[in-house]
């Protein structure tokens, strides 16, 4: 059965499609708008989920995006714990499961990625873990506490904030790396020397080069993890942190072009005009960089958002934005902008021994990336320097004794 | 409780209840006040919640961090009394708190 109204229709209930939603309206958009979403949940924040929240610093309230009661005062019909299967695009309709089909002039697919699994023995232990949901991080909460071991799958940044956060609850930590380093996906190889040296000193075990065989356990729980050659490493809760693939099958099956990710242009359109996709599912154009890239953050998700709701309600399209990103682990605020893409030097700003500097990433006198430790101020113009293509002098640059502001000058 | 005003920079007033231990950004949020964009959800890392602090609330809102400091440093049109309002926390002593939004946050 279909139903008559038409109007946008949101695949997908997370950080994008909340955010597209309500820019939709705040920009004067008055058609209909449905969003579906798996999740039991109306749209909330994931990067707490691994940091304050898992600290317990935050209560579930502060998660949401938005309060419960802005959905419908905001005349957003939110679907949840539906998902949606097949998409109809000559029709224009989606299939929800359990038989439901919407209709949709606009449709906008912002179904996010799911956390890599580990096709390995033991996986399906109670006690591994992934993080990625609310519901995953209760899991994660539950076995964390004092005394309790966690051991970490992964090396990612995902999983370094896990780790702080196990210690913060009074539990002990190791990282197990297939790399000859962690963080090798995302940072430089100072950043994962000065990340692997901080998580040390307050007692966190590292294992690089280490291929995980199997997960063992007792009574159907997990107590250690086998690598290959034949140790393992005892544990209570072991997570998984391996990356995220994107939830892009909905859209391949419509015959919509993906390549690790749906592919979009500046205004997040895919190839059929009445199709939009943002957020971490998405393979976009990054102007600055003259490629195109999945990015998988907040700020992705609000940029991409701005730019469909603006080509939906027929407004000028933003200015292109600088990509950023953020980490907490115990004190240390980590920001990274930009994409070290072409990269033929990287600089230093600052004392890593004091946990205040800043790593440039340069292509001759421009800066293409910053990572940033407990030095904002770095960040901040970095980003700014990054988005205006300015050259910069090295020299100058390296030099502490000449603040951030001065250096652009 | 503590009753916030926040005033957009159009001059239209809300007047909220905000729950003590919620920061002044997360009072906005929850209530859908327009203004205040918080991208990263108050961990003082994007400067996209900036506001202006009312003169004679400026000392009762505390001292502000290295950190926030210099992120609002950066921020467009900073004056004396600007603050990140994720890292303002209310409390009974804010009841009363007026605070004011820039043109954006952008
Ligand atoms: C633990 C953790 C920490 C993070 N920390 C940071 C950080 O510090 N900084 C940062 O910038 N980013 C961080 N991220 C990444 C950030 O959360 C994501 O980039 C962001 O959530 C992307 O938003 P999205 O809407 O594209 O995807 P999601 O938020 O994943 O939302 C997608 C939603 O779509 C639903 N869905 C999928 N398929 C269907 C379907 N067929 N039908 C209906 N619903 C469907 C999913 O269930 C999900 O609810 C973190 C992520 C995690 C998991
Ligand atoms: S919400 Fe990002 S700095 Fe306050």
């Amino acid at each position: 059965m279909s139903e008559t109204h038409s109007g946008t229709l949101i695949i997908g209930a997370g950080h994008a499609g909340g955010t597209v939603a309500a820019l939709l309206r705040q920009y004067g958009y008055e058609a209909p708008i449905a969003m579906v979403g798996e999740e039991p949940l109306a749209p909330y924040q994931r990067p707490p989920l691994s940091k304050a929240w898992l600290k317990g610093e935050a209560d579930a309230d502060s998660l949401a995006l938005r309060p419960d009661s802005f959905y419908a005062e905001a005349n957003i019909d939110l679907v949840l714990g539906v998902r949606a299967t097949t998409i109809h695009r000559a029709a224009k309709t989606a299939d929800l499961s359990g038989g439901r089909t919407l209709p949709y002039e606009t449709l906008i697919i912002a179904t996010g990625a799911r956390a890599r699994t580990l096709p390995i023995p033991g996986a399906d232990l109670r006690g591994v873990l992934t993080l990625r949901s609310a519901a995953d991080a209760e899991a994660l909460k539950a076995l964390l506490g004092p005394g309790k071991r966690l051991a970490v799958i992964g090396g990612g940044y995902i999983g370094l904030e896990a780790t702080a956060s196990a210690l913060a609850l009074g539990g002990s930590a190791v990282v197990l790396e297939r790399e000859p380093r962690i963080l090798a996906r995302v940072s430089c190889e100072a950043l994962s020397t000065f990340f692997t040296d901080y998580h040390r000193a307050r007692g966190v075990a590292f294992e690089v080069n280490a291929m995980v065989e199997s997960l063992e356990g007792a009574g159907g729980h997990v107590t250690g993890v086998r690598l290959a050659g034949g140790r393992t490493i005892a544990c209570d809760v072991a997570l998984i942190g391996v990356g995220a693939p994107p939830n892009e099958e909905i859209a391949r099956d419509a015959g919509l072009e993906c390549a690790g990710g749906i592919v979009v242009d500046e205004h997040a359109r895919t190839a059929d005009p009445a199709i939009f996709a943002i957020g971490d599912v998405t393979k976009r154009p990054l102007a600055l960089y003259q490629r195109s890239f999945r990015l998988e953050s907040v700020a992705n998700a609000l940029e991409q958002a701005r730019q469909a709701a603006c080509a939906i309600t027929g407004r000028p399209a933003p200015a292109q934005e600088v990509t950023w990103n953020w980490s907490d682990q115990y004190d240390l605020k980590y920001q990274f902008a930009g994409m070290p893409f072409d990269v033929d030097d990287v600089l230093v700003r600052g004392d890593m021994a004091a946990a205040k500097f800043a790593v440039f990433h340069l292509k001759g006198d421009l800066i293409q990336a910053v990572e940033a430790v407990n030095a904002p101020a770095e960040f901040m113009m970095g980003k700014r320097l990054i988005g205006e293509r300015r050259p910069i002098s090295r020299e100058r640059l390296a030099d502490t004794t000449i603040s951030m502001k001065e250096v652009a000058a | 409780m503590a009753k916030v005003t926040y005033v957009e920079h159009s001059g239209a007033e809300h007047v909220i209840d905000v729950k003590t231990g919620l920061s002044v950004m997360e009072g906005a949020v929850k209530h859908n006040i327009p203004g205040i964009d918080a991208d990263c959800g108050g961990a003082c890392a994007c400067a996209t919640c900036h506001v202006y602090v009312d003169e004679a609330w400026v000392a009762k809102t505390g001292e502000k961090s290295a950190m926030e400091e210099s992120m609002l440093d950066f921020a467009e049109n900073v004056e004396p009394t600007s603050r990140l309002s994720c890292q303002i926390k209310v409390t009974d002593a804010l009841d009363g708190l007026i605070i004011r939004m820039p043109e954006s946050q952008h």
